[in-house]
């Protein structure tokens, strides 16, 4: 019997777990943290959220279009590989604290990394 | 065949579909991201009839007591007549002003007749008209038990209508108000969890409401209310507060002003400086924070990077509209 991903790291509640502790990751790195001031805390959690899903291989709904509609601003203002690498990083060190095996933190970051060229408007 | 009613339309719901996509197979105009409750573009409210459990998964506790729900992820078992979030507040209800009492220079305090099944959970707010039919919204501070609506109306130069309010209203009068809304209120369910609540100005308003809210439904762990002010007289109910907190266990209070020198029992600086100062780790922590906008805002962050989780935090930034 196969499990998907998504419910092999736990589904909605491995999302649910793993909302605060990379929101917090992401807003204290200087690294990228200068890309989520003065934006709604609320609003950037549920579609902190929605990424979460997709990234665990859960059920979504988002396009390469999405993507790129929804990053174009940040492209504007320099987001780099560098960036998509820091964000991949903290949700690597989120899933670990979670006690997270390291095989399945891969199949996450081979997920995020799908998204890479549509996420930086290339 | 499930039927869910929208904005005076009913509209007959295809198997496997969600309340969401019948809406746009139909035509309506509503906003959606994700389509799979993960964003909450798109919630409603449920009017009539139950949501199903899942469309509530990943709310929290207090747009569930509202019955809010997520339309995208919905199918619909029994018929269900589902609104806009707040679409209600919209709808003005006319009632009687009992009593004004100045609580400092510049803070009135307005008691108002509470129209028959006015439902509301302290902290929420409405809307108040004045003649002209222009509103602004003030929070509530009274309890579901009393008889009143209570309002604290900070005297904003040149405001249409706190102007009004200070200056030309009197009891017995007739005015108009809004249905109450917002989701900073008091959720009974956790009642260990301590509570943080800071506030400036009359961000005192809804934190008494809730507080007192808190204390009706037996909470028993601590509460400690910061509220501040940059001056000494903008602070007010200071003597009530400390009586409340004399009395009762579990209850802290903390008066802020952002000057040097003050008074024996006031403290100096900023509410929000000392409350973060004070309590250090907020890990299972519930948060309010009620009034600044950019205090609301900044504090917001702060609390959540100090250990409260996002759910945990609740927040009512007072917009400042322009007179």
């Amino acid at each position: 019997m196969s499990n998907s991903l998504f419910d092999r790291l736990g589904g909605d509640n491995a999302v649910n777990a793993a909302v605060d502790l990379f929101y917090r990751k992401v807003l204290t790195d200087e690294r990228i943290n200068h890309f989520f001031q003065g934006i709604d805390m609320d609003r950037q959690a549920a579609k902190q959220k929605a990424f979460l899903t997709m990234a665990f291989g859960g059920p979504n709904s988002y396009t390469g279009e999405d993507m790129r509609r929804g990053h174009a601003h940040l492209v504007a203002r320099g987001l780099n590989d560098n960036h998509f690498d820091a964000v991949v990083e903290n949700l690597g060190s989120t899933l670990s604290e979670l006690g997270i095996s390291d095989d399945l933190i891969s199949e996450v970051a081979a997920i995020c990394e799908t998204t890479r060229d549509d996420v930086l408007c290339r | 065949m499930t039927k869910i009613q929208f904005e005076n339309q009913s509209y007959s719901v295809k198997s496997g579909e969600s309340v969401l996509d019948c809406l746009i197979r139909e035509g309506v105009a509503v906003e959606y991201g994700c389509k799979s409750g993960g964003c909450q573009s798109c919630k409603m409210e449920v009017v009539s009839g139950v949501p199903t459990e899942q469309s509530q998964s990943g709310l929290d506790d207090s747009e569930k007591a509202q019955n809010y729900f997520l339309p995208c992820i919905c199918m619909p078992e029994q018929d269900m007549e589902v609104a806009r979030p707040g679409a209600d507040a919209v709808n003005k209800l006319e009632t009687e002003v009992l009593a004004l009492t100045m609580l400092n220079h510049e803070v009135l305090r307005i008691r108002l007749q509470r129209p028959d099944n006015y439902d509301y959970f302290p902290g929420q707010f409405l809307n108040l008209y004045n003649p002209d039919g222009i509103g602004r919204a003030y929070s509530i501070a009274s309890q579901a038990e009393e008889s009143f609506l209570e309002l604290h109306i900070r005297h904003v130069p040149n405001g249409k209508v706190s102007g009004w309010a200070n200056t030309q209203l009197k009891a017995g009068d007739q005015v108009s108000i809004s249905q109450a809304a917002g989701d900073c209120f008091y959720t009974p369910g956790n009642p260990e969890q301590p509570l943080l609540m800071i506030g400036t100005g009359t961000g005192l308003a809804p934190l008494f409401g809730i507080l007192r809210d808190a204390l009706r439904h037996n909470h028993r762990g601590e509460i400690h209310l910061y509220h501040g002010s940059s001056v000494i007289e903008g602070l007010y109910m200071v003597e009530e507060m400390r009586v409340m907190a004399d009395e009762v266990e579990n209850f802290f209070y903390y008066p802020c002003v952002g000057q040097d020198s003050v008074p024996k029992g006031i403290f100096s600086g900023r509410e929000n400086q000392k409350a973060l100062a004070d309590r250090g780790d907020l890990s299972g922590w519930r948060v309010y924070l009620c009034g600044h906008e950019e205090m609301v805002t900044s504090t917001k962050e702060k609390t959540f990077l100090a250990g409260a989780s996002l759910n945990d935090i609740y927040s009512d930034p007072f917009i400042s509209v322009a007179a």
